[in-house]
C-alpha cells in the first residue's frame, strides 16, 4: 500500500512523540527496516472490537443520553461513527459525534513538525455531559493530555472517559484508557499500524504491529 | 520558513497551507473560548515605526489568542525619537530575548534589513509602497472562503492608488498564484510606471469592467504619500473611480466588495456600499486575526513544512 510520508506522521497516532529528542525515530526513518511482526487485528476482529467497546460505554455510563463521542483526529473521528452507530443499533439511541483537533494544544510545539489535522467540530454543548474521546493508539498520552485541555476550552464536561482501539503502553502521563480494544505492550522502536477504509484508503481495516528487522522475534501470526 | 517579508517568497505549498492554517484559526476564533495555548512562552514584539491601529491591533490580537507575550515597542514615545537609529533599536529588542518581530516601516525593505540583524522571526507588516504580505493573506483567504480554493478565471479589480500601494503589490501576486485575473483600476498618475514582471493587467476606465468582476476591491488615497496631488480634486476622483451605489449596482450579486481599511467613506467607497449586503469589508477585519495567527503559528510553531 503506498503510505505517504504525511501517512506516516500520523499513522500511529503517538509514537513519534515518545521522546521528542529522538523523535526522528519512524516509520518512514532511513534506519532499520522494518517488518510485519504479528496482524493485531483483522478487519472481523475490529469489528467485533467496536462492538465490545460500544456496549461498554453505554453500560459504564447507564445508557447513552448524556455520552457524546469525540473522535481525535486523524482515525478517531471515523472511529467515533463506527461506534455511534453500533450504539444506535442496539440502544436505539442517536449519539451526538464530534471531531478534535489537539495540534495547538500539544507539548511539544517547535519541537517537531506540527500541522492541524482537521477541524475542531463538537455538535452540542459538552458542559454536563460525558464525553468519550475516541483515539486509535493511545501511547505516550500526551496526546490525550492536549484533548482533556481542549475539550475544556469548550465547556465543562461532567466526566471525560478515554476510548481506544490498541494500548501500546509507554506512558509519560497519569493516563489510563477506560475502554481498550487490545492492550498490546510494545517496545519504543516498534509500531503499530492501524488502517481504516475511511481514513486510509485501503480495501478493509487491519492493526498491525511492526518492529525493526532482527532485533526480536519475527512474525508470529 | 523563517520569516515572512513578501508574499514572492512563498511557493504554492506555502500559500495553500497558510489559508488552510487560517482557516482552522478562524475556527478557534469562533469559539467560546478563542485562545489556544500553541504559542505559550514566545514573545512576539510589535514594532511600528509608521502609525497603524488595525494592523497593530490584528497583530496583537492574533499573537494574544496564540497565547504568546505580546510587546509592543511604540515608537512615538521611545528612544527614536532621541536620535536612535534602527539597528540599535532592534539590537536592543534582540537583546531582551524575543522570538518574533512584526515590523512595520516607512522604507521598503526594512523588514528584510532586520532580519539580517537579528535571530528572530520577521513578519513584514507593511514597508513602504513594497509589501504588505499579511493583507494579501486575509484578503485572499476572504475570497476563497466565498469561492473555494481555485480561483481560475476569477475576475479581480484593485481600484484606486495602486502606486503607492503595498497592499496591490502583495494582493496582485497572491491571488495570481491561485489563478485570479487581476487589474489594477487608477488614473495614469495612480498606476505604477511600468506593469513589468506583475502577474495582472490595468485599466483607466472601471465602467466597462464592472458587470464581469468576481471582486472588487477600494483603496484608500493616501495623503500621506502625495497621492491627492496627482489628480485634480477628490470629487474627480469619486465621480470617476469611486465605488458609488450607481455602480455598486452594476456588480454582480455575488460581487465581494472589499477594503483593506481605513476607509475614506464618500471618496474611494459610498458609505451605503461599504455597509451594503455585497460588503465582506468586516469579514476582511476577523480573518485577519486568522490570517495573522497562521502566519505566527507557520514561523514559530509549526516546526516544519507540510510533507
Amino acid at each position: 500500500m503506498a503510505e505517504s510520508r504525511r501517512d506516516a506522521g500520523r499513522a500511529t497516532s503517538e509514537h513519534e512523540h515518545a521522546t521528542p529528542a529522538s523523535g526522528g525515530r519512524s516509520v518512514s526513518g532511513s534506519g532499520d527496516r522494518m517488518v510485519l511482526r504479528t496482524t493485531v487485528f483483522s478487519a472481523d476482529d475490529l469489528r467485533r472490537a467496536h462492538t465490545r467497546i460500544a456496549h461498554e460505554i453505554v453500560e459504564r455510563n447507564r445508557g447513552a443520553a448524556e455520552v457524546v463521542l469525540v473522535g481525535l483526529h486523524s482515525r478517531g473521528p471515523a472511529i467515533a461513527a463506527r461506534l455511534a452507530t453500533a450504539i444506535s443499533g442496539f440502544e436505539g439511541a442517536q449519539v451526538p459525534v464530534g471531531t478534535l483537533d489537539v495540534t495547538f494544544h500539544r507539548d511539544d510545539v517547535g519541537l517537531r513538525p506540527l500541522h492541524p489535522a482537521g477541524p475542531t467540530a463538537v455538535p452540542v454543548d459538552v458542559t454536563g455531559r460525558v464525553v468519550v474521546l475516541v483515539d486509535d493508539v493511545l501511547f505516550t498520552g500526551r496526546t490525550i493530555r492536549a484533548a482533556m485541555d481542549a475539550i475544556t476550552e469548550l465547556g465543562r464536561p461532567r466526566a471525560i472517559q478515554l476510548a481506544v482501539l490498541v494500548d501500546r503502553g509507554g506512558r509519560e502521563l497519569p493516563i489510563r484508557a477506560d475502554f481498550v480494544g487490545r492492550n498490546l505492550p510494545t517496545r519504543l522502536a516498534e509500531d503499530v499500524r492501524v488502517r481504516l477504509v475511511e481514513t486510509d484508503d485501503v480495501p478493509e481495516d487491519t492493526i498491525e504491529l511492526w518492529g525493526p528487522e532482527g532485533s526480536g522475534e519475527e512474525a508470529d501470526a | 520558513m523563517k520569516h515572512l517579508l513578501s508574499i514572492a517568497d512563498l511557493s504554492r505549498a506555502e500559500l495553500d497551507e497558510l489559508l488552510d492554517l487560517a482557516a482552522s484559526f478562524l475556527s478557534v476564533t469562533q469559539r467560546e473560548t478563542p485562545k489556544v495555548p500553541a504559542l505559550r512562552g514566545r514573545t512576539v514584539v510589535s514594532l511600528f515605526f509608521e502609525d497603524s491601529t488595525r494592523t497593530r491591533l490584528s497583530f496583537e490580537t492574533a499573537a494574544k489568542r496564540l497565547s504568546a507575550d505580546v510587546m509592543v515597542f511604540s515608537v512615538a514615545t521611545s528612544s527614536v525619537k532621541k536620535g536612535e537609529g534602527l539597528r540599535d533599536t532592534v539590537a536592543t529588542i534582540a537583546a531582551m530575548g524575543i522570538d518574533a518581530v512584526v515590523v512595520r516601516h516607512a522604507a521598503a525593505g526594512a523588514p528584510h534589513r532586520i532580519a539580517e540583524w537579528i535571530d528572530a522571526s520577521i513578519v513584514n507588516a507593511g514597508d513602504g509602497r513594497h509589501q504588505h504580505p499579511t493583507q494579501a493573506l486575509l484578503d485572499t483567504f476572504t475570497i476563497t472562503q466565498h469561492r473555494g480554493r481555485d480561483l481560475s478565471g476569477m475576475r479581480v479589480a484593485i481600484v484606486g492608488d495602486v502606486r503607492n500601494s503595498r497592499v496591490a503589490r502583495s494582493d496582485v501576486q497572491a491571488l495570481s498564484m491561485l489563478g485570479a485575473e487581476v487589474t489594477l483600476v487608477a488614473p495614469p498618475t495612480l498606476l505604477p510606471e511600468t506593469l513589468e514582471g506583475w502577474p495582472c493587467t490595468s485599466a483607466v476606465d472601471l465602467d466597462p469592467l464592472l458587470p464581469d468582476l468576481d471582486a472588487v476591491m477600494l483603496l484608500r488615497i493616501q495623503h500621506e504619500r502625495d497621492a491627492s496631488t496627482r489628480f485634480p480634486s477628490l470629487r474627480e476622483y469619486t465621480a470617476r473611480y469611486g465605488l458609488t451605489e450607481d455602480r455598486a449596482r452594476r456588480l454582480r450579486p455575488d460581487a465581494l466588495i472589499m477594503h483593506p481599511g481605513p476607509m475614506n467613506r464618500g471618496v474611494e467607497i459610498a458609505a451605503a456600499v461599504a455597509d451594503g449586503p455585497q460588503s465582506v469589508i468586516g469579514e476582511q477585519v476577523t480573518n485577519g486575526v486568522a490570517a495573522r495567527m497562521a502566519v505566527l503559528w507557520k514561523l514559530l510553531g509549526a516546526g516544519g513544512d507540510v510533507v
